[in-house]
């Protein structure tokens, strides 16, 4: 079972590896010992072909519950770069996944322009917003913080509210849900799905490359001390607020993209209730890593509805007692355990 | 903050620049990868529109070629409901409670037409977000029938695109707002209860009739339900004697509405019209106690009417509580031997025991089932199209929870099945329903979409 994609026959790619630069994930120490698995990009591979052949085989429900899954997965994945990679609580990212979800809903619904270009738009947006909240907001910390992004997030629903005229108000607006072009033979569903997957591609790819870059690392420097880091030249002001600007942009990206898969949106749907699960499913996924989301978005898409069949009151109870559970045993999350898991298994196989 | 940087984060800064000369290969690797993944895609992409599972939807054949039988057979008919059982409004879960006993009632005497209702209950939490995600669950993954019900204006609004671009009929959603009716563009969604126009019609009526020099006080919720019965009040009383000489508005996120009661008792008005939720309901209600030298006649809105909210009003204080009713009061002494009000009690028991009885929202679920029942009964075909050509027709369908004389009509041109209501005084505990029934439709007209409504609203008598 010798694979070549440990690092050690030294083709082009691998060879990198050995200087270093295919480093272990941020937040996983250098001379860490532990083993790891040792089939990543085939598993990697798989995880993708069977992601592209997911709508093609599943029912439509299915297809659609994986799109949302990938949807919070980008969300999670922006609220994880200040909360995994910077330290730094947020409580508010409810409020930028109002703001896409509103322009999208804006702009293909009200104005009537061709719905891709809602997505650069409501990055940008978002991406300013966040740079400029961020920038005052982040030189708090703790509760302080905490409370400010909360405020944020409980502000944008009245104000959604009380520009009616523009945002349909309390009532919401409808969404034209992205029709497939015809050339393409898809199902809605099916349509939507590989949508969201190829922007769901793009952000893990360009999350990946951000903390692998410098800014990655220096953002990993201030988390883990602040003072060392600026003797080293590293500014925890302008990294910390570039990371939230980062973040606020992957929820605008996912309110975007909301929008269209649910093709409704109101003030109710984003409510500072929606900060906190979001919140609760980074720490759930696993903070700092990048499966971390992606299981997160499994968590917040299926948990509450597979308890709601054991009772009314259900749902509620049990994502709390799993949150416990999970902060108690398993402080590194889902993705964490699933890093553990997979060690034992390569160990067992006396590989890796 | 007093822990030394680890090693990997310090070697992480003292290495970023080197790194930099290292960035080709990268990108020549993940561009490999990217072109990897867009081969992939290609390869899969021809598949597109062929799907594993799941055929093509099921249809009739026959007299009802073509038409939808999803969901329904020759014995069992499924029906999917969603309901908030939790957060906010999970008052109105009660509803679902209601309806689940009058299905049993059914079943257990045969069904209807032989079928056996079997009835999905989810929760939406009043969010309409996960309306849309248990709507779908239950349309494409349990393949209901039909959608009854769903609750609240904004639940409704997100999911009638849905249940239209699927042609699921989405009937008796439990809102009063009145677009469901005026809306053209969705035929397959369609209400129940009278809406907030015809209540806020009723009112007008009344003062028309025994007050009719009233100056008015409006208290409204600054939204669509508030707007929605205010409009109509106003519309109702142009061309009257009838003035509106004071108006106060609350966000429903507002804590109180003390500061509004007070600038309303100030105009002295002899009539308070309360277009509120229950919360501020009985605030308005404590308030209007408090101040002994403003005594109006003190018009509640039914949102606002439940039980704990009238526990807690003073009689003594207030005067007169009136509002409009339709369905009837368990509560009322009057009902004590009516059959219909007896199997509802009794149902309740075997079915739903942990429902309150006395519950405006169990009796409107119960009364709404029966309703459903009626539609199905009168099915031409047992197709989704049949359903809805049913409650697109009703014709004066009697329901015996309702109160005498109110039935269910539509039509063409004529999307709100109940219109007409009683007044009700609040005493001793209870509703009690005096005067007659009022017809809103006989009376003013049609209610119209809110564009046209403004100018040719006073079309009234």
């Amino acid at each position: 079972m010798r694979h070549g994609n440990d690092g050690r026959e030294g083709t082009g790619v691998n060879a990198v590896a050995q200087t270093g630069h295919r480093r272990l994930a941020v937040g996983r120490m250098a001379g860490d010992r532990r083993r790891v698995w040792p089939w990543q990009r085939t598993t990697l591979a798989a995880l993708a072909v069977a992601a592209c052949a997911a709508p093609f085989v599943l029912e439509p429900y299915r297809v659609f519950q994986l799109t949302m899954v990938l949807v919070y997965g980008i969300a999670l994945l922006g609220l994880n770069l200040v909360v995994g990679h910077g330290g730094r609580v947020s409580l508010g990212h409810g409020a930028f996944l109002a703001i896409g979800a509103y322009i999208a809903a804006i702009m293909t619904g009200r104005l009537g322009v061709p719905y891709p270009l809602a997505l650069p738009v409501a990055a940008l947006v978002t991406f300013g917003l966040g740079l400029a909240l961020g920038r005052p907001a982040l030189r708090l910390s703790g509760p302080y913080l905490a409370v400010v992004t909360f405020v944020t997030a409980a502000v944008v629903p009245p104000v959604i509210k009380r520009f009616g005229t523009v945002t349909g108000g309390s009532m919401g607006l409808s969404v034209p849900v992205p029709s497939p072009p015809s050339w393409t033979g898809l199902a809605e569903d099916q349509w939507l799905y590989l949508l969201v997957l190829a922007v769901a591609a793009v952000a893990f790819a360009a999350a990946r490359n951000l903390l692998e870059s410098r800014a990655g690392r220096a953002l990993t420097a201030v988390r883990e001390n602040p003072a060392a880091a600026e003797i080293l030249g590293v500014r925890p002001g302008s990294h910390r607020a570039l990371a939230f600007g980062w973040s606020a942009m992957y929820a605008g990206v996912a309110g975007t993209l909301y929008a269209w898969v649910v093709g409704f949106v109101s003030p109710d749907s984003f409510t500072v209730t929606l900060s906190i699960v979001l919140l609760a499913a980074v720490v759930i996924g696993g903070p700092g890593s990048l499966a971390g989301p992606l299981l997160g978005g499994v968590f917040v898409t299926f948990v509450p509805a597979a308890a709601q069949r054991a009772g009314d009151a259900i749902p509620g109870i049990v994502s709390g007692l799993l949150i416990i559970v999970v902060v108690c045993f398993a402080p590194t999350g889902l993705a964490g355990l699933l890093r553990m898991a997979a060690g034992g298994v390569a160990r067992r196989l006396g590989r890796g | 903050m007093t822990g030394g940087m680890s090693y990997g984060a310090a070697r992480a800064v003292a290495r970023s620049t080197p790194r930099g000369a290292a960035r080709g290969p990268a990108v020549r690797g993940a561009a490999v990868r990217g072109a990897a993944m867009a081969a992939a895609l290609v390869l899969v992409l021809p598949l597109g529109g062929c799907r594993l599972t799941g055929g093509p939807e099921a249809v009739a054949t026959g007299s009802c070629a073509g038409q939808q039988v999803t969901g329904i057979t020759e014995d069992t008919v499924k029906v999917g409901g969603i309901y908030p059982l939790s957060g906010p409004a999970s008052a109105y879960g009660l509803i679902a409670s209601g309806v689940r006993a009058y299905f049993g009632h059914v079943n257990d005497g045969g069904g209807v037409d032989g079928r056996k209702i079997e009835f999905l209950v989810r929760d939406d939490g009043y969010q309409p977000a996960r309306a849309v995600e248990e709507v779908r669950r239950l349309v494409e993954l349990e393949e209901v029938f039909t959608i009854f019900q769903t609750v609240g204006t904004p639940s409704t609004a997100a999911v009638r695109d849905y249940a239209g671009r699927r042609r699921v009929p989405q009937v008796f959603v439990a809102t009063g707002a009145s677009r469901w009716g005026t809306d053209g563009g969705y035929p397959w969604t369609i209400g129940y209860q009278p809406s907030y126009v015809a209540e806020a019609r009723v009112y007008a009526q009344h003062l028309k009739e025994t007050m009719p020099w009233a100056t008015v006080a409006v208290l409204y919720q600054n939204d669509d339900f508030g707007r929605d019965l205010r409009d109509g009040f106003a519309d109702a009383i142009r061309g009257s004697e009838v003035r509106i000489v004071a108006e106060q508005s609350y966000e429903v996120t507002d804590p109180g509405v003390q500061g509004q009661l007070a600038n309303l008792a100030s105009s002295g008005a002899d009539v308070l019209l309360s277009v509120t939720t229950p919360k501020f309901g009985a605030q308005a209600l404590a308030v209007d106690a408090a101040v002994t030298s403003w005594n109006p006649l003190h018009i509640l809105n039914s949102v606002a009417v439940s039980p704990a909210v009238m526990e807690t009003v003073d009689t003594g204080k207030v005067p007169e509580i009136v509002s409009a009713v339709y369905q009837k009061d368990p509560a009322n002494p009057e009902w004590e031997d009516d059959p219909a009000v007896e199997v509802y009690r009794r149902s309740l028991l075997s079915y739903a025991p942990e429902a309150d009885p006395a519950a405006p929202q169990t009796v409107f679920g119960w009364t709404v089932a029966q309703a459903f029942v009626e539609a199905l009964r009168r099915m031409e075909c047992p197709t989704r199209e049949g359903l809805l050509e049913a409650v697109r027709n009703l014709d004066d369908v009697p329901v015996d929870t309702l109160l005498p004389g109110i039935t269910l009509s539509t039509g063409p041109g004529d999307g709100f099945p109940i219109e007409s209501m009683m007044l009700a005084r609040f005493e001793e505990g209870h509703w009690a329903p005096f005067g007659k029934v009022i017809d809103t439709r006989a009376v003013f007209g049609p209610v119209r979409t809110a564009s046209e409504d403004s100018p040719a609203g006073s079309s009234a008598g």
